[in-house]
């Protein structure tokens, strides 16, 4: 009887405790911290230097990947919902191009609109964002409508947003920017965008219906539907969302740049995908957070740089890139089934 | 034991000799997780013979054919093939010994021509060691006029018909030269004519000495083609018996003689109007002429072998696949259910069949899972769910269901086939539904969490939800419901109230 009362109470304790498990992001934190340790000790071990403690390599470190990480933060959400986006390195040339077409200054007497320099730095803004996200809705809706898969509708959206690219200054890049349009480009302000366009993704992905729908879909589709999830609707939004952010991109590419030019962002998305599932993103979906994706994002600044700072040529980057990209997979998948079995 | 590399050596050979059983089969037995598929199960098939296969649905036939076709090897038992005791490793282990199976669902390849899916591997080749297309065609073509089958060997599978198809499966077989022939309802997707022509095959291979194994749930067909029929129930072995000699009355009470020992908890509770009325429904091809009336605190049963078009009613009442015609009208008010959506917004709740395939979000946890269907319209303002609100209803749920896990965080992928199905379950209660569409709510779920779902859901009708439960468990059908609808090849074939229902009677109407 006197055992029992006591351990009564002790499981009665037990239950209301939510075991938190480690996010698993944690981990590709680590594996953050382990990339740039290494490279911090060779820095010293090559060139005598810290590799970290440089505010100015620093803040280059997450400047070069923030129109990567802008990309990415959409694709994620649509790797989520069991889908790819491979537009989006064109659609940031497309809305640099029209963006910057409208952000010219009337000191420039070859104007791709002479009549229409000179504008609010608003209307670039809006115009790059409102193209990447037609070309979203043009994404989604062929992939809702017509069930054709998401590799198909994206790769033939690639492709022809690049001709519009092309074709809209006749190949001509488009300069002469306005100053204000390029403080969007300058100092910190694309680090800036990026992080809060993650944030409010990572609040959207957690905490709004929206984000729910979305892991539901890339989970299982049939189950969605049945669940009477909209999956169509609901998959147009994700592909919307993820144009619109490219729109993004490409402004503030172009405004970093203070020109567009057609080329711009030429595979952009596979860094973008690669940030994602170095993230741990599941490309079967259902899996993936924002947090993760901006650790990807930052293990590959902190790559570029480090190869920059050793002075080590940028082919190998490129190699070890790709090593890095299988092993985020085969680790992840790895843990997968550890999990499953357990 | 003889190998079957051996085995297969001897045969082509010609040396076998010419036993009287081509397969024989004693004290099979074979189980799986959590449940005993086959026990002490014996078959014998003859030479030159159709034998049939009956049973209820799970009664082991499918088991029974796999095991033979060197799917799966039996826990213990003898198997002899001619006279010799083997051991099947594979399907294709199986096929080179002379075994084929005729699947259901066709294993063609859609996109390459007659000739070349039957000769797959095994292509005639030319001087130069690429496929000879003129001897590919002879040969299919003296396949075919062996087997009086009249199709083009040049067209690609993809563009036949499903009849045609099985033909060319049914070619395969025989290709092989193989003298067991398995085929499992055959004839499911044929028309008249084309189970006729299909019935003239079959008794061409007879002739040849060939056996065949024939899984069936068409009592008229049996009585057509099948010279021996072997019954079937709960992974149990009743007889067999020449078809001759057998009535249809007495292979039903072969598939259905058992004791009923389950308590099933349906209590009596006072009936109120109805609430869904369904008339004429019509799906083209799947359904036809559905009508029925389910009322308040009822637990309409339907009941109906595979394949009878349950679960496409059940579909097309949530929306899933919608009908084609019929009305459907909730509370005396006619609806034109698209989507779920809209069956949702009228108070209908569908937990489906196939919990891994249209239920369940593996890779998502348990209070995600749960929340899922009721985020469409509560618990959400402007965008944002009322996360503390959601889980402390999903608590109430858990505790309710008593979901056994430690904790709401936990993948569902990692909870047991019962705890799945409750929180599948709990996930359409918080919706609070008012007509509730259960697809075999208890399939392979353990003995302990059978009872207390049913318990629930007659819980759920004393409190007044209509409910419409689908199963091909006979003792569920006849113990939770106030009536039972029967279908049969996609039609009602008739109701039986509680009191006069029994497992003869369910039968009756279901197999025809």
């Amino acid at each position: 009887m006197a055992m029992e009362q006591v351990t009564q109470p002790a499981q009665r304790l037990e239950r209301p405790q939510r075991r938190r498990k480690l996010p698993s992001e944690v981990n590709i934190f680590l594996v953050l911290i382990g990339i740039a340790l290494i490279f911090e000790i060779l820095g010293w071990i090559v060139t005598g230097q810290s590799f970290l403690f440089n505010r100015q390599r620093l803040l280059v470190m997450i400047l070069q990947v923030s129109v990567i990480g802008i990309i990415s933060v959409g694709v994620t959400q649509v790797i989520i919902t069991g889908g790819i986006d491979l537009s989006s390195g064109s659609v940031v040339g497309l809305t640099a191009m029209i963006a910057a077409s409208l952000a010219q200054t009337s000191d420039f007497a070859r104007a791709v609109y002479p009549a229409l320099t000179d504008m609010p730095v608003l209307v670039p803004i809006l115009a790059g964002l409102a193209a990447g996200t037609v070309a979203g809705l043009i994404n989604g809706s062929l992939i809702a409508y017509t069930g054709i898969p998401p590799f198909i509708a994206t790769l033939g959206m690639m492709v022809a947003a690049r001709g519009v690219a092309k074709w809209y200054t006749r190949g001509q890049p488009v300069s002469m920017l306005s100053d204000n349009y390029a403080t969007i480009g300058s100092g910190i302000w694309p680090v800036v965008i990026f992080l809060v366009v993650a944030l409010i993704f990572h609040i959207a992905l957690r905490y709004t219906r929206y984000g729910k729908f979305t892991y539901a879909i890339g989970a299982n589709m049939q189950a969605a539907r049945v669940s009477g999830i909209n999956v169509g609707r609901h998959l147009i939004k994700v592909y919307a969302i993820a144009g619109l952010l490219s729109g993004l991109a490409g402004v503030v590419l172009s405004a970093r740049a203070i020109s567009g030019q057609a080329g711009m962002g030429v595979a952009y998305e596979l860094d973008a995908i690669a940030a994602a599932v170095i993230g741990g993103t599941s490309l079967s979906g259902g899996v993936g957070r924002i947090t993760g994706t901006v650790i990807g994002t930052i293990i590959l600044g902190v790559m570029t740089s480090g190869f920059t700072f050793l002075r080590i040529d940028a082919y190998y980057q490129e190699i070890v890139k790709g090593i890095i990209i299988v092993a985020a997979v085969v680790a992840d998948q790895y843990r997968q089934r550890k999990r499953r079995k357990a | 034991m003889i190998s079957p590399v051996t085995m297969r050596a001897v045969r082509t050979a010609g040396a076998i000799p010419n036993s009287e059983f081509l397969l024989e089969v004693e004290g099979v037995r074979k189980a799986f997780p959590g449940v005993v598929a086959l026990d002490d199960v014996s078959f014998r098939l003859k030479r030159g013979s159709v034998h049939a296969l009956m049973g209820e649905n799970g009664a082991g036939k499918s088991t029974l054919m796999k095991i033979i076709a060197g799917v799966y090897s039996p826990d213990s038992g003898s198997f002899k093939l001619r006279g010799n005791e083997i051991e099947l490793n594979s399907p294709l282990d199986a096929l080179e010994n002379g075994i084929a199976m005729i699947h259901q669902e066709l294993n063609l390849m859609p996109f390459m021509t007659v000739a070349e899916n039957i000769w797959i591997r095994r292509e005639p080749k030319n001087a130069f060691g690429f496929v000879d297309h003129r001897a590919l065609r002879d040969k299919t073509e003296e396949l075919f006029d062996r087997l009086n089958i009249r199709i083009d060997p040049e067209i690609n599978v993809g563009e036949l018909s499903v009849a045609n198809r099985q033909m060319v499966e049914i070619a395969k077989a025989v290709s092989y030269e193989s003298d067991v022939l398995i085929m499992d309802e055959p004839t499911s997707a044929l028309t008249e004519r084309e189970v006729e022509h299909l019935f003239q095959i079959i008794r061409a291979l007879k002739a040849e000495g060939k056996g065949i194994v024939y899984i069936t749930h068409k009592m008229n067909e049996l009585f057509e083609i099948a010279d021996e029929v072997s019954v079937f129930r709960d992974g149990r072995y009743i007889g067999t018996h020449k078809a001759d000699d057998v009535t249809r009355d007495d292979i039903i009470h072969m598939m259905v003689g058992r004791e009923i020992t389950q308590m099933f908890p349906k209590e009596d509770v006072p009936i109120g109007d109805v609430v869904l009325s369904v008339r004429d429904m019509t799906l083209k091809g799947v359904f036809h002429d559905i009508s029925f009336d389910v009322r308040a605190g009822e637990i309409l049963g339907l009941a109906g072998l595979v394949g009878s078009g349950r679960s496409n009613v059940a579909e097309a009442l949530f929306g899933v696949t919608p009908a084609t015609s019929g009305e459907i009208s909730i509370n005396g008010r006619t609806v034109d259910i698209r989507t779920p959506a809209i069956a949702m917004r009228n108070g209908m709740a569908f937990l489906t069949e196939d919990r891994k395939d249209t239920g369940c979000f593996l890779v998502l946890d348990i209070l995600e899972n749960m929340q899922m269907a009721v985020l469409r319209d509560k618990y959400v303002s402007r965008g944002f769910v009322a996360q503390a609100e959601v889980e402390r209803e999903c608590e109430q749920m858990r505790e309710a269901l008593r979901i056994k896990t430690p904790d709401l965080n936990e993948r569902i992928e990692n909870l047991s086939g019962g705890n799945q199905q409750k929180v599948l379950i709990g996930r359409w209660l918080l919706t609070r539904p008012r007509i509730l569409i259960l697809d075999e709510p208890t399939r392979g779920i353990d003995v302990g969490a059978k009872a207390e779902i049913h318990r629930l859901i007659s819980k759920l009708a004393s409190d007044g939800v209509a409910v419409i439960m689908i199963s091909s468990e006979m003792p569920e059908v006849l113990g939770m419901s106030d009536r039972i609808m029967v279908m049969h090849e996609g039609r009602v074939t008739g109701f039986l109230d509680r009191a006069e229902a029994s497992q003869v009677k369910i039968m009756e109407l279901a197999a025809q």
